[in-house]
This record gives C-alpha cells, sequence and structure tokens, in this order.
C-alpha cells in the first residue's frame, strides 16, 4: 500500500487510477492529485474515490488493481468517481432514487 | 482452551439448547417457550415454510447437532409438511436429550408452552453434564460474512479479516468466506489460488451462476446504503469482499451444510441450483451466517462499514468496525475497531493478530458484544442445491 501525495487521498495499488477518500472532505477542501490542486464541490465522506488522473469516457477504473467497472464519461483529476461516471461492467448498481423504476419493472 | 465433547468428536465452544419451530403457525409458542431462559442459553430457530424442502431440513439437521448445541426442542404445529420425525431421529442419533411437542396434540398454545418451558428446565440440567474436554485452534471452523458494507469495508476490516483468516489456517483452523453474488468480478483471480486444477473451474462456474441468478432477479448484491458509503459497483463491492479470504490456497467448495474436511480455506457457495426460483439467494446477511454455522462455524467474524448490530443464535459473532466514525457511534455494538488503521493507528497485520486473539477469547467463553446485548437472530427460507462435483473438496 503506498500513500499518495495528499494524506488524504490513499492509492491502493500502484496500477490504480482512482484514489480513496481517507478523512471526510469537506465541500471547498483543496486536494493535491498529482501535479495538480483541485478543489472539492461537494462532500465527499470517507470511501468516496477520486479520479487519480484524467480518466476518458470507456476506460476501465482501476481500484486494487483490478477493474471495478467503466468510466461513462471523461471524468477530470480529482473529480468524485462513482455512479455518475462509473458504471459496472457485469450488473447495474442500484440506488435509493432507482427503487420507483424497479417495483415499475418487477411488481407490475 | 476447553471445549464441550459431542458424540461425534467434534467440540462446541458453547453449549446451547435450541428450540425450533418447524412451520410459521409454530413460531409464536416457540418463542415463548425460550422466553424465561433466553438468558441461559436457549436460543430460537425455524423454518417458516408449510412445504417440504430438502435444503431446510438438512440446514435444521446441520444446526441441531452442531458442536455449540447440546439439546434440541421441535415444535411442531402438526399439519405442516417439515418431516418431524426423520430430524428428531437425526438429533437423538447423536446422544443430544431432543424432543418434538405437537400443538395439536398436546392442547394448544398455552399447554405447550408450558410442557416446553418444563423440558427445557430439563434439558438445560442435562446440557450442564456435558464433558469439557480441551480444544485447539486446530479444532475451531471460523466462518466470515460481510454486511452493511461500505469503501471502507474493503479497506480496513476485510482485508484484516483476511490477516487472520492466514493466521487461522497455519494453525490448523479451517475457515470459509462466503457470498458468491459478491464475488462477481474477482473470478478469475480467485481461480489463480485454487489448490488443485479442477477445482479453479468450479470456483469461476460458481460466480458465474450467482452472475446469472441475480441477472435474472434484476438486482446485484448490492444495497443503496453501499453507494451512499462510496462503492459505485458490484466489481468494486465485490473486491473487497475478496480480501476476507486472506492469501491460504482456496482448498475446496462447500455448499450449506457441508462441513470442511480438514484444515485449509474454503469458499461456501450459497446460490440455489438449477433454475432460477427461490427469489434472492439470501435475504440478509443474517441467513448467511445461518449457512456458515450449519457449515459447522463455531464463530463468525462479520465486518461492517456501516454498522451492522447483529449476532446470531447457536455460534457467536464477533462484529468488526471498518470506519472509524461508524465505530464512534456504534462502538457498544463493535467488538474490534479497524478503522484505526485509516487514521494511522494502527497496521492491518496489527489488527488481524488481534482479530486471531479474539477468536481464541471468545472461543474460551468469553462474550462478543452481540452477545452480551442478547442478539440470537436467525432466519432461514427455502432453496434447492446439488450435491458437491467431485473436484469441490480435497481427495
Amino acid at each position: 500500500m503506498t500513500v499518495s501525495p495528499d494524506p488524504r487521498l490513499l492509492r491502493l495499488h500502484p496500477a490504480d487510477n482512482v484514489l480513496t477518500v481517507i478523512a471526510t472532505l469537506e465541500a471547498g477542501a483543496r486536494i493535491r492529485v498529482g501535479e495538480a490542486e483541485v478543489v472539492v464541490s461537494t462532500r465527499l465522506p470517507i470511501g468516496h474515490k477520486v479520479a487519480g488522473r484524467a480518466i476518458r469516457a470507456g476506460e476501465k477504473i482501476v481500484k486494487y488493481g483490478a477493474p471495478i467497472g467503466s468510466a461513462s464519461c471523461d471524468i477530470a483529476a480529482g473529480e468524485h468517481a462513482h455512479t455518475h461516471n462509473v458504471q459496472s461492467d457485469y450488473l447495474p448498481t442500484f440506488l435509493r432514487e432507482d427503487q420507483t423504476r424497479f417495483f415499475a419493472q418487477h411488481h407490475s | 482452551m476447553t471445549g464441550y465433547l459431542r458424540s461425534d468428536g467434534r467440540k462446541g465452544i458453547r453449549n446451547v439448547t435450541v428450540v425450533v419451530y418447524l412451520v410459521e403457525c409454530a413460531h409464536h409458542v416457540a418463542r415463548e417457550v425460550v422466553f424465561p431462559s433466553r438468558e441461559q442459553g436457549v436460543h430460537l430457530l425455524g423454518f417458516p415454510g408449510c412445504y417440504p424442502n430438502a435444503y431446510a431440513h438438512r440446514m435444521l439437521k446441520q444446526l441441531c447437532t452442531h458442536p455449540n448445541v447440546g439439546a434440541a426442542l421441535l415444535v411442531s404445529l402438526g399439519c405442516e409438511g417439515f418431516n418431524r420425525q426423520t430430524l428428531l431421529e437425526e438429533i437423538r442419533a447423536t446422544g443430544r436429550p431432543a424432543d418434538v411437542l405437537v400443538i395439536q396434540e398436546t392442547g394448544g398454545t398455552r399447554k405447550t408452552i408450558e410442557e416446553g418451558r418444563t423440558w427445557i428446565a430439563q434439558a438445560l440440567e442435562k446440557t450442564a453434564q456435558v464433558p469439557r474436554v480441551s480444544m485447539e485452534v486446530g479444532d475451531l471452523v471460523v466462518g466470515t460474512v460481510c454486511g452493511g458494507s461500505d469503501a471502507t469495508s474493503g479497506i480496513t476490516a476485510n482485508p484484516a479479516v483476511g490477516r487472520a483468516f492466514d493466521l487461522l489456517v497455519q494453525n490448523g483452523a479451517r475457515v470459509v468466506f462466503e457470498e458468491t453474488g459478491e464475488l462477481i468480478g474477482c473470478e478469475q483471480i480467485m481461480a489463480s489460488r485454487a489448490a488443485r486444477p479442477g477445482l479453479a473451474s468450479e470456483l469461476v462456474a460458481c460466480v458465474e451462476k450467482a452472475g446469472r441468478y441475480y441477472s435474472t432477479l434484476g438486482h446485484g448484491s448490492f444495497a443503496p446504503g453501499n453507494a451512499e458509503g462510496g462503492l459505485t459497483t458490484i466489481e468494486e463491492k465485490s473486491m473487497g469482499a475478496y480480501s476476507k479470504s486472506g492469501n491460504s490456497p482456496i482448498s475446496g467448495i462447500l455448499k450449506p451444510g457441508d462441513v470442511p474436511p480438514s484444515a485449509g480455506l474454503y469458499l461456501l457457495d450459497v446460490v440455489p441450483d438449477g433454475e432460477v426460483r427461490w427469489g434472492f439467494p439470501n435475504i440478509s446477511d443474517i441467513q448467511e451466517i445461518g449457512e456458515l454455522i450449519a457449515c459447522g462455524s463455531h464463530v463468525t467474524l462479520f465486518t461492517t462499514g456501516r454498522g451492522s448490530v447483529v449476532g446470531s443464535a447457536i455460534s457467536p459473532v464477533i462484529k468488526i468496525c471498518a470506519n472509524p466514525e461508524t465505530y464512534r457511534r456504534l462502538n457498544e455494538d463493535m467488538d474490534i475497531n479497524a478503522g484505526r488503521i485509516l487514521e494511522g493507528a494502527a497496521t492491518l497485520d496489527e489488527v488481524g493478530r488481534e482479530i486471531y486473539d479474539r477468536v481464541v477469547q471468545v472461543a474460551e467463553g468469553e462474550k462478543t458484544a452481540s452477545e452480551a446485548m442478547g442478539h440470537a437472530e436467525f432466519s432461514l427460507v427455502y432453496k434447492s442445491f446439488e450435491p458437491l462435483g467431485p473436484a469441490c473438496l480435497p481427495g
């Protein structure tokens, strides 16, 4: 496990292109990602991820040294990487706001 | 440490008496039988369905004859499909005190509760006589499950359990990880750890079966709270869950009720075989814990980031909290604070050792947080399985 230069961000494997937030970042916090300094636009609780570098749409997202999905759009270095810009290559992710759609599909 | 010696040679770390309802219609009566002695190691189990099911029968047989169980009282309404006589004979064949009360024959709710409570009082006197013998880490079966996961689970608590699993295997224990629906995306990495060539393809097949099952149901093993905790995809959750398995070679595959034959690491396949027909493979963490116990687990290591509070009937649950913020809110429910790793206050190896030491303490009789607060959850629903393939277990 190598710690990235910003101690609040953890790179779990050298091949990873996302970093894990290990201390909650409030909106407006400044983080250092590679050469760049990035302002966090929304609160990022522990465990959320930011892009460790610019990631192109369709590229694999790599964490633990393993692919955990693909970018669904371009992601800038330091940007929050989550369900709005990353998708599973196996099964779609189920969110609280999806509940209405789920029940409409499966319980009609 | 010492254990309760059972007739099959297995040793238990608890001496529980179970009361088992054989259909939901007998649940209330069984719960009332347990109530006055719930703090004396009397636990409630049961199966809600009226239609017979081979999996449910095998689960209850394995649970009622688990080394942590000293006696079993079955509570039947009378008309349900469960084969109570066979189950009773199977338990009695192990020498344990066992009986069945049939509500329709005993004379209804009140009389059955009274008879049940009298039976329990006598059973507790008998189980107190079970001989205690010396026991070693090598006698233990330890399961692991994760629940209420967030993205800290896969960084702290899960890999720390992996370290503890490695230590347990080095000391001759049998350890079990599970939930193939939460290994989707890790199947090739996992297959590379198979102890035998034929096992590798079986491991991949298990996970592919889980993928098909969940695809048909339209919902992966992923709860809204997982995403709120920073997990983005099932593959990410899987990689985190997978790290509970540690670094030992994978010795075999089990299905619910299969007891691992020798020291090593095993994968428990919890997804039913055949066509998709019983609904979600595991409706909650509780059901997974029950299946680990049916495979002989004396203790379950439960990792949680969001903060689960559960325990289990029969075998103690050690809760390992992954997230330091969750730990501060729910510390009374937690046994281990793995969130310290994120704060630089402990290393993975140190927490792994702490988990190993806690397993030994709990095996020696120390209560876990959930045991001390009276948690003894249980859940069992319909499933069906085919027997294990020849490559699944060591020869």
